[in-house]
């Protein structure tokens, strides 16, 4: 439909004529870096698109996935702002999973941040293209035209033009270079920075919105798979002969495990698979199936054992981790007391609402898939692998994600999608049953931690030693992998926001009988609990308040430089404290039976502060009360900035009150929400939420930092409330719930 | 077996094993996919519709047990249903929006039970739908945003 006007490699842009009587501008992100102009040597390939046609409609091909993150809206709103657009004429499509557009992979709360200085740039490249032409129909020069709400305005006369009206004489003229490019000021934002809607309300509130498992095309069938109860186990024979009965069913197959080389892919674990022309024969057949299986070698996996090792292990010395300063044995020796504690947090399991599936059909040289991935390229290569069809030949259409949390970046889903129908033939759905879900995940690891700290006569913390054991995510990738990662143990161990005089991290062995993977706030989740609970422990023993120890620890003022762009700034950390203690009004004298604690944590370059309060009477507990602030940099779109830290509060609660898998003999006992459960409406506390204006910083993190915060928040405010600690999750295992 | 049933006031003619659940007959028979499944036990709400005007979980409910009844799904209107989006969008209430099929059709259960439901109210009857995105507080206000459109318009 287009064809390249023009090249000029060192531009950022390019501009493609619409045979419609349009602009396409496609500019070329990066894909992990702030910076935005390719380094690719050769062509100059664009991954980003706006496109404006004669009716002014204005598109935005989004390259990320959507999964309730507002991602396509913020993006959006970058674009309209820089171009002076009216809001109604906004757009946005989601484009299919082709490395053209740059690093696809909604992971890592990253979307945000790499790419709204392009998307601006962009905008106004659009911009500067329109009011040229404008400026040429009326003969005068370019500065005597400003753009507002879709029009050029001649200054002098006010006349206006429409800016569909524009595009096609904007079409023939050269694309401005990047240095003439000027970007409005923070206080000129019309946009970005405001609330936004999304642009995607009226598909989600008439149930228009198409997600993976709402993909409908012309003779497709319906797969479940039974998968080995135990980890990696395989099917040893089966018996068919009363699933093949159950009316709908047309074929049952045995599915071998793809196993993925070392280093990438997630592969399928393989079973036995149903097919039916609807789901819910599929599902039916399925637990007809008569399987003997091999379990393997995971099969003695009990998770409560395995909490127990690692428990101990934490006890006794393990590996030093680089990062460690000073020297806390003798800091130990010469403090006034002395505070241990121990902290487990259990297996956890995304259960995004939308459960795992996939659309697919193989036809003999090529493949199209539907479905909802959060990194389609990769899902895009391990096919290429796995099925040996030239990757030009493969195509991911990425539908809505009805949730994702980390479980719908790998893609093992969309491997037995195209296995089957490589089988059959035919276009096939499979779709993942919540006990599918809960029982055969990647799931967040168990963790054990052992805190020490010595504090002087002067209540002044002098040491702090922690021993954290969990099995690390690079297991799923390359077996034997029994120690965790310098970059997982970069997620709030090596880097926790505090000064300390002497500190000590050790990491032990911890072996991997799931497959491990990332939740949403990874890590973080691990970190942010011990260290924010030891805190409370320490302030408790030097009798200081909580929140004026979190400050102290913190210390003074300072940027510590990591590998990114984005230093940690101990400033921002104290603000976002204060901001959250004035918030929730500390110090306020509380109901009888109440109890308030706070946590602070520094994940995906935000500063998150958090404040809850409880109550607990009989012996259960309610939470009454959570108070967050972030400091996020730049806030794209506020009310959706707000909206992901109240999700991230009940996701948090989700996992402090309730979240835990546990295996016996290799396999999961949990089975769906009855027995994995959730916050609901009833458990939701009063929820506020304060952005810090920050609007000439670079935009971090929203997606993910406002977790971690709360279990150890959950249960320091228990403490308050009662006295007593809780130091392993989740509190439904102690009764409280 | 030959079902009839009347979705959105119009009616369909199923075939198909009268012990299916409602909700795959609708997704995958009808062709009607914003009636959702979350858990297929009747723990979530997500494939929550109306049958003669009783809020039920289609995944738990047979087809046997729908024959010649009315079902209200997400595609279809209602007064009650058509305030509560007008709040949905007010409040910007969805993030992933999966869930929010079986929300507002609860909500319309709960607003064509209780004319102006309060706090309490809204948490014994929406407990039924999970929201693993966390949208509970918004929806909340919106339930009483959409009482209030709703007076504001009579
Ligand atoms: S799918 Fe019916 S209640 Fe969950
Ligand atoms: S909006 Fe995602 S589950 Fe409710």
């Amino acid at each position: 439909m287009s064809k390249i006007k023009k090249i000029n490699r060192r531009d950022f842009v390019k501009l493609f004529g619409l045979a419609s009587g349009g602009i396409i501008l496609g500019c070329a992100v990066s894909s992990d870096k702030k910076d935005f102009i390719p380094k690719i040597a050769g062509t100059f390939q664009p991954n980003l698109f706006v496109q404006i046609t004669k009716d002014g409609l204005v598109t935005l091909i989004s390259s990320r996935s959507e999964m309730g993150q507002g991602i396509k809206t913020s993006l959006a709103s970058a674009i309209a702002d820089e171009l002076e657009a009216d809001w109604k004429y906004i757009k946005v499509d989601q484009a299919i999973g082709h490395e053209k557009y740059g690093n696809q992979n909604t992971d890592g709360s990253r979307s945000v941040r790499t790419r709204l200085e392009p998307m601006r740039k962009m905008g106004a490249l659009a911009k500067m293209m329109l009011i040229t032409a404008a400026s040429k129909k009326w003969n005068i020069a370019a500065n005597e035209c400003y753009a507002e709400n879709h029009f050029i305005i001649n200054k002098s006369t006010k006349e206006k033009i429409f800016f569909g009206d524009l595009v096609e004489s904007a079409a023939a003229l050269e694309i401005p270079s990047e240095k003439d490019i000027q970007l409005k000021k923070v206080e000129d934002f019309k946009f970005i920075g405001k609330k936004l809607k999304s642009v995607d309300l009226e598909a989600f509130t008439t149930g228009k919105a198409t997600y993976g498992i709402d993909v409908r095309i012309p003779g497709l069938k319906f797969a479940a798979i039974a998968r080995c109860p135990v980890t990696f186990g395989t099917v040893k024979s089966f018996d068919k002969s009363k699933a093949e009965k159950v009316a709908g069913v047309s074929e049952i197959i045995a599915l071998e495990r793809l196993k993925p080389p070392t280093g990438k892919f997630f592969g399928m674990l393989g079973g036995v698979a149903v097919i039916a022309n609807n789901t819910w024969s599929a599902f039916q057949a399925k637990l007809d199936l008569k399987i003997e299986w091999n379990y393997g070698k995971n099969e003695h996996f009990n998770s409560e054992e395995f909490k127990k090792t690692i428990t101990q292990r934490v006890q006794e010395k393990g590996k030093l981790v680089p990062g460690s300063y000073g020297n806390v044995n003798a800091a130990f020796k010469s403090a006034e007391q002395t505070i241990e504690a121990t902290y487990n947090v259990p297996f956890l399991v995304h259960a995004p609402m939308e459960v795992p599936n996939a659309t697919a059909w193989f036809q003999k040289d090529k493949i199209e898939v539907w479905a909802p991935v959060q990194d389609p390229q990769t899902a895009r290569s391990e096919l290429a692998h796995f099925f040996e069809i030239p990757i030009e030949n493969i195509t991911i259409n990425v539908t809505f994600l009805g949730g994702g949390f980390g479980r719908k970046s790998k893609s093992d889903f969309v491997v037995e999608a195209v296995a089957i129908s490589k089988k059959i033939n035919a276009p096939v759905q499979v779709v993942w049953s919540r006990e599918d879900d809960v029982q055969h995940s990647f799931y967040h690891a168990a963790s054990a931690q052992y805190l020490k700290g010595g504090v002087d006569k002067n209540g002044k913390i002098t040491g702090w030693l922690q021993r954290v054991g969990f099995p690390s995510i690079v297991s799923s990738f390359k077996p034997l992998s029994d120690y965790a990662s310098g970059f997982e143990l970069g997620q709030g161990f090596t880097n926790n926001p505090y000064l300390l005089d002497n500190f000590r991290l050790e990491n032990v062995k911890a072996e991997a009988n799931l497959r491990i993977g990332w939740l949403r706030s990874v890590v973080h989740i691990h970190s942010a609990f011990g260290n924010n609970c030891f805190v409370d422990e320490l302030a408790f023993a030097s009798k200081k308040d909580p929140i004026k120890l979190h400050l102290e620890l913190i210390g003074k003022d300072r940027l510590v430089k990591g590998k990114s762009d984005f230093p940690y700034d101990a400033a921002r950390m104290k603000t976002v404290l204060k901001e959250t203690a004035k918030m929730a009004n500390w110090g306020k004298s509380l109901p009888e039976n109440h109890g308030i604690g706070v946590a602070i944590h520094y994940s995906f370059y935000s500063y998150v502060a958090t404040i809850v309060e409880v109550s607990v009477k009989s012996k259960k507990v309610k939470v009454e009360n959570i108070w967050t602030s972030i400091d996020c940099g730049l806030a794209l779109n506020k009310d959706n900035i707000k909206n992901q830290l109240e999700g991230a509060a009940i996701f948090g609660m989700s996992l402090a009150l309730f979240g835990k898998i546990s295996t016996e003999n290799g396999a999961v006992q949990q089975n769906n929400f009855y027995d994995y459960q959730m916050t609901r409406m009833k458990d939701a506390p009063n929820i506020h939420v304060n952005i810090l204006d920050k609007m000439q910083e670079p935009p971090t993190g929203v997606g993910e930092p406002g977790v971690p915060v709360i279990a150890p928040a959950i249960c320091n405010a228990i403490f308050n409330a009662t006295g007593k600690r809780y130091r392993s999750l989740p509190l439904i295992d102690e009764g409280l719930v | 077996m030959k079902i009839n049933i009347t979705i959105n006031n119009k009616a369909y003619e199923i075939v198909a094993e009268k012990e299916m659940p409602l909700l795959w007959a609708i997704r995958d028979f009808v062709g009607l996919t914003g009636t959702k499944f979350g858990c297929g036990v009747a723990q979530c709400g997500a494939c929550s519709v109306l049958v003669n005007g009783k809020l039920t979980k289609s995944c738990s409910i047979s087809l046997e047990e729908v024959i010649d009844k009315e079902i209200l799904t997400i595609e279809g209107t209602s007064k009650n249903l058509e305030y509560l989006r007008k709040a949905w969008d007010d409040g910007n209430v969805p993030q992933c929006g999966y869930c929010q099929s079986g929300q507002l059709i609860a909500a319309t259960a709960l607003l064509n039970t209780i004319e102006k439901p309060t706090d309490k109210d809204i948490d014994t009857f929406m407990s039924a739908n999970i929201c693993r995105c966390g949208t509970y507080t918004r929806i909340r206000k919106a339930i009483h945003k959409a009482v209030s459109l709703k007076n504001e318009a009579i």
